[in-house]
């Protein structure tokens, strides 16, 4: 039988994780997010990090732990996202103070460009083209080629150290499966990475009882996992509040 | 955005009107903001299948409060229902579904329309620190069509739909159609031409707050 990949809790899990590490951080709009375990990083304390996400969090209520919070408490030296603005130009997000303050760097990247880099790492594939961006302010100083008669960018892949990520169910050997939307870069965030950190929801199930032909992230590349508790100890998506017009 | 513009088409009106123009069998993307409302939309007879960025192929309607899923949610954070024959994929294959140009339309807010079929929607100024660019520039470098929704002037009265962009573009040469609370347009180079004007509103109201030529 394979060992157990069953952590005690958040703060064993992200005990070891070193000042100066790449971490991505899987979740769209909510579902997918390792809220848990962000929330440990925050407790945690690693400095100098480069979190790689969708977006840095914050424009919504009631606000969960984010990206943005681990820039707030001074942890992040660097942010790789495809949003690092809100979305609506009267929302202004707490990041924007510390990015316009120079207290953090943000890498601005395509969000298909973001996922494709990291499935590239996770693929062994060092770099590729992509139509996308050609002609705006990202294209600017980099190398380009035409194929088929159309200019394409070169984007390389993006490797991180950690990736913290949410899924529905796992079994015990680290297999994972995701429902519904949570899915969303948490895949690709587990094979770019070289240790993979998950919050799971439901039970874990002992090695054998998940369906071989149903794993979304096969366990070879994930190696801990935490049982999220239920509310109030474990934190939960909530419906998101609606913004006043 | 302003809820004191009322000139027009309201947003679900403006949406109702672009899905108008989707066609039977079309695989379309819908963005963040008003185009989240076409999934709202009854497209009758025509088989539709909406796609969202973060994997989603396939869903319907928002659902009301209560009778969410916390776990699918739609381009915009809403959630929304699945309509049967949906599909879930993780977000690189999301993108490869628009970079290969499955993608027969996206649907998207913008700042700016240009008549040059430029568009700008990820960078509120110039220099500003930072940007939203989300799935746009994927989507616009690589969908078929690019239609978009947006008011038709900012909350200043000033145009959206112009002759160049002044902000930074998503994508050069590339917007199909535009739909404002004020009509349905369509850029052709030096201006835009007029295929429906909301009711009650005139062609020189519509010249006036335009910042490109009108055809008729």
């Amino acid at each position: 039988m394979p060992k157990s990949k069953l952590f005690a809790g958040f703060a064993e899990a992200v005990a070891g994780i070193p000042d100066g590490s790449t971490i991505a951080f899987g979740g769209f709009a909510g579902p997918g997010t390792p809220f848990n375990l962000i929330r440990a990083l925050l407790a945690q304390g690693a400095r100098n990090l480069t979190c790689v996400s969708n977006t840095t969090g914050g424009a919504h209520q009631p606000r969960m732990p984010d990206i943005g919070m681990l820039v707030e408490n001074g942890q992040v030296r660097k942010v790789v996202c495809s949003f690092t603005a809100a979305t609506r130009p009267t929302d202004v997000l707490p990041f924007a103070r510390f990015l316009e303050a120079g207290q953090v760097e943000a890498e601005l990247v395509p969000q298909g460009t973001l996922a494709e880099r990291l499935r590239a790492a996770g693929s062994g594939i060092p770099a590729f083209y992509t139509p996308t961006g050609v002609g705006t302010e990202i294209a600017e100083g980099r190398e380009t080629r035409n194929f088929n008669g159309r200019e394409h960018l070169l984007e390389h892949a993006l490797p991180v150290d950690y990736a913290l990520l949410r899924a529905c169910q796992a079994d015990e050997a680290g297999n994972l499966r995701y429902r519904l939307a949570q899915r969303n870069f948490n895949p690709v965030m587990a094979m770019a990475a070289r240790t993979v950190l998950v919050e799971v929801e439901e039970e874990l199930l002992p090695a054998g009882a998940m369906d071989p032909d149903a794993v979304h992230t096969p366990g070879i590349f994930v190696h801990r996992l935490v049982r999220i508790p239920p509310p109030p100890d474990g934190l939960w998506p909530a419906r998101r509040l609606e913004r006043a017009r | 955005m302003s809820g004191t513009e009322t000139k027009g088409w309201s947003r679900q009106q403006m949406a109702d009107r672009l899905a108008a123009e989707f066609e039977d069998g079309w695989i379309v993307n819908l963005g963040v903001g008003i185009p989240t409302l076409c999934s709202n939309t009854d497209t009758g007879d025509r088989d539709v299948v909406f796609h969202s960025e973060n994997g989603v192929i396939g869903y319907g309607p928002v659902l009301p409060e209560g009778q969410e899923d916390l776990h699918l949610v739609n381009a915009g954070g809403q959630n929304v229902s699945l309509r049967p024959g949906a599909a879930i994929v993780h977000h690189a294959d999301s993108f490869a579904v628009i970079r290969s140009g499955r993608i027969d339309a996206t649907v998207m807010g913008a700042y700016e329309a240009a008549s040059n079929g430029d568009f700008a929607n990820w960078k509120v100024a110039v220099n500003a620190k930072g940007g939203g660019i989300g799935g746009a520039m994927d989507l616009a470098a690589c969908a078929r069509r690019v239609f978009l929704l947006l008011e038709h002037t900012t909350r200043r009265g000033a145009p959206r739909l112009v002759r160049r962009c002044a902000l930074p573009v998503t994508a050069r040469r590339v917007v199909t159609l535009v739909a404002t609370n004020y009509g349905l347009f369509k850029p052709e180079g030096e201006g835009f031409r007029v295929l429906e004007l909301a009711p009650g509103l005139t062609l020189d109201e519509a010249r006036a707050a335009t910042g490109a030529p009108l055809a008729a």
